[in-house]
């Protein structure tokens, strides 16, 4: 990776020292390039920056007028206030915070363990079938899950599990686009390896769990990545199986709180309560950033 | 290897040795571990994906409460879907205007975006934070700060700004007035949408083998231009499905930014969408059959676009 990389930069300044020539006349379509770039990101980062700072900011400057961007007298009481006085109404916001974590947790990791077991064995055994099973996954690619809500919501009150942890994760533990992730990573392990163990006696499952999976770490890591962020973003699901107030996750929890537009009264806790709904997602991908790239390099279809 | 295993295996290979099987045998034999890995996950994706789609199916042709037995009607929810359901007109509109706007609009920037970071030197991981961390929001957290800028009175970042500069005399109620409900709730959706096909597209570009771009150059390719349509692009077709499927499906479920802004069901239902219509009739009113049928319209839509790409993105090997 690192060798590709440099092989990479060293190429692109040969090509500039070489092409010096070619590239000037192109100075001010660059310049523009240069602009439109730079519009793009303040309209991509403004938000983010509002939002962050809009959490620490003290009740004065979030009605100042003219309003303030950027905070200037930064403060915990927004967070203080969301912990202590709404912990004192029916459901304490750490209710919510535990019910998203858990739910997201337990399905990223079950739907971990499911489809590297499952492209596993479709790689790397080929059973029969196997590839018509493939060609559904990737006909699956093609629709949302809310076609598939009416009939979901059918089996999981069949099985009376509304209102349940198990109905914000079982539906969601097998979804096709994980699937696919790992089944393109897992193409181009090589055998040998894997021979190499079966020889050794090794029980397929101590194969699989020992050796495979570690080698499937950039596959799983970029999965994490990505079903953390559908699972905890997620508020279609618990809108649909979950009717109590405590099993409520943290979107639908803050849009409660926020209460459609113009909340005035709680503008402060509620911008604090975004700020915890939305990091979350953004520091597992922070964490995971250079796996996720290792992987999306085989995440091509090809039909 | 030891003896003891080549041994083993001398013995394994030897036809004489071979107990005889039958074929059912045979195929048990051969298949047990694949099938054995790959079941826990093809149950779930059966019970959960692929067979309520033919649930819905079967479900849009009857009359069902979810309390009586469902009962055939024939095509008459398709009939009333298409021929009586004015709101459900507004929603197609509205879905069409979003996803025509958001989908491409969301695909081919966050192209442009990760082929301009392809081309720096530095900062890479910068930038494409920056312009990534949007698509890992929550669209239900982030209307909050939305509807902060777009907020109807003087203290909205939008209407200062505009007040500001001078081209409005007085705050406009960006998310009351229904002209604007649409194109904000664009806007917000096209900031979430850019980071969509980003990721894969950026492996895709870092994985070309800059060795292709120096042949190009032998062949007389001059402009970056040139680079992008004639080398990058074609190489980058597995990418570029993957990423053009993902942006369709996502495009059309517009529904929890929509709700956020607008409120549900939203004034005039100026917000209503295909998937808001279906959580109307399946969860609020309980008819599932005739939610089914709106459930069949949106599995068409998004499952024929995405087979149209497989067409258009056809790799040659």
């Amino acid at each position: 990776m690192l060798k590709k990389m440099i092989a990479s930069m060293k190429y692109k300044r040969e090509i500039q020292q070489s092409g010096v020539r070619v590239r000037k006349p192109f100075k001010i379509s660059k310049l523009l390039l240069y602009i439109i770039v730079a519009a793009l990101l303040v309209f991509t980062a403004f938000p983010m920056v509002a939002m962050i700072c809009r959490a620490f900011m003290p009740l004065e400057e979030l009605y100042h007028y003219p309003p303030y961007i950027f905070v200037r007298k930064p403060t915990f009481q927004n967070f203080i206030e969301l912990f202590t006085s709404l912990n004192a109404s029916t459901v304490p916001f750490t209710r919510y915070i535990f019910n998203s974590l858990w739910v997201t947790i337990v399905a990223v990791v079950t739907s971990i363990v499911i489809c590297c077991m499952g492209a596993y064995g479709m790689v790397k055994h080929k059973p029969m079938g196997a590839e018509a099973v493939f060609t559904i996954v990737i006909a699956a690619l093609g629709f949302s899950g809310h076609v598939t809500k009416i009939p979901n919501y059918m089996i999981v009150s069949g099985l009376g599990l509304i209102d349940t942890y198990a109905a914000l994760i079982v539906p969601s533990m097998a979804t096709a686009y994980n699937f696919f992730l790992v089944k393109q990573f897992c193409e181009q392990l090589p055998d040998s390896l894997l021979e190499a163990a079966r020889i050794d006696g090794a029980k397929e499952f101590r194969i699989f769990w020992i050796i495979v999976m570690p080698l499937l770490k950039p596959a799983w890591s970029t999965l994490a990545v990505f079903s953390f962020v559908s699972n905890w973003n997620d508020s279609f699901s618990p809108l649909v199986y979950i009717h109590k107030d405590a099993m409520k996750t943290l979107p639908l929890a803050l849009q409660t709180m926020s209460g459609g537009a113009g909340v005035v009264s709680r503008s402060g806790t509620v911008g604090a309560a975004t700020l915890l709904t939305t990091a979350p997602t953004i520091i597992v991908y922070m964490v995971m950033k250079g796996r996720v790239m290792q992987t999306m390099t085989y995440s091509g279809i090809k039909s | 290897m030891s003896d003891k295993a080549l041994a083993k295996k001398a013995v394994k290979n030897d036809p004489l040795h071979k107990p005889v099987e039958t074929k059912a045998q045979h195929l048990w034999h051969v298949n047990k571990t694949g099938w054995g890995f790959l079941l826990p996950f093809f149950v779930l994706f059966m019970t959960f994906t692929i067979v309520p789609v033919f649930v819905a199916m079967a479900l849009s042709f009857t009359d069902y409460n979810m309390l009586q037995t469902p009962h055939f009607t024939g095509i008459t929810n398709y009939m009333l879907l298409i021929l009586e359901d004015d709101v459900f007109i507004t929603a197609i509109e509205n879905t069409l205007v979003f996803s025509c706007i958001i989908g491409p609009v969301g695909y081919i920037m966050s192209f442009l975006m990760a082929w301009f970071i392809s081309l720096c030197k530095r900062g890479r991981g910068a930038l494409a934070l920056a312009f990534y961390a949007p698509s890992l929001t929550s669209g239900t957290a982030m209307s909050v700060i939305w509807m902060v800028i777009f907020s109807g009175d003087r203290t909205g970042y939008l209407n200062h700004f505009l007040l500001r500069i001078g081209l409005i005399n007085d705050p406009i109620l960006w998310t009351k007035d229904t002209t604007y409900i649409l194109p904000i709730i664009v806007i917000i959706s096209a900031w979430m949408s850019m980071g969509n096909g980003f990721l894969v597209f950026l492996a895709g570009l870092q994985n070309i083998d800059p060795e292709l771009y120096e042949a190009g150059k032998v062949d007389g390719i001059r402009s970056p231009a040139q680079q992008l349509w004639y080398i990058t692009l074609p190489l980058m077709k597995p990418q570029l499905l993957f990423g053009a499927i993902n942006s369709i499906v996502s495009s059309l479920a517009v529904f929890d930014v929509a709700t956020a802004v607008a409120g549900f069901p939203s004034p005039n239902y100026c917000a209503h969408t295909i998937v808001a219509h279906l959580y109307d009739y399946a969860f609020t009113r309980f008819q599932m059959g005739y939610a089914s049928a709106i459930a069949m319209f949106l599995f068409l839509l998004s499952f024929t676009l995405s087979q149209i790409c497989m067409r258009i993105f056809r790799s040659d090997d």
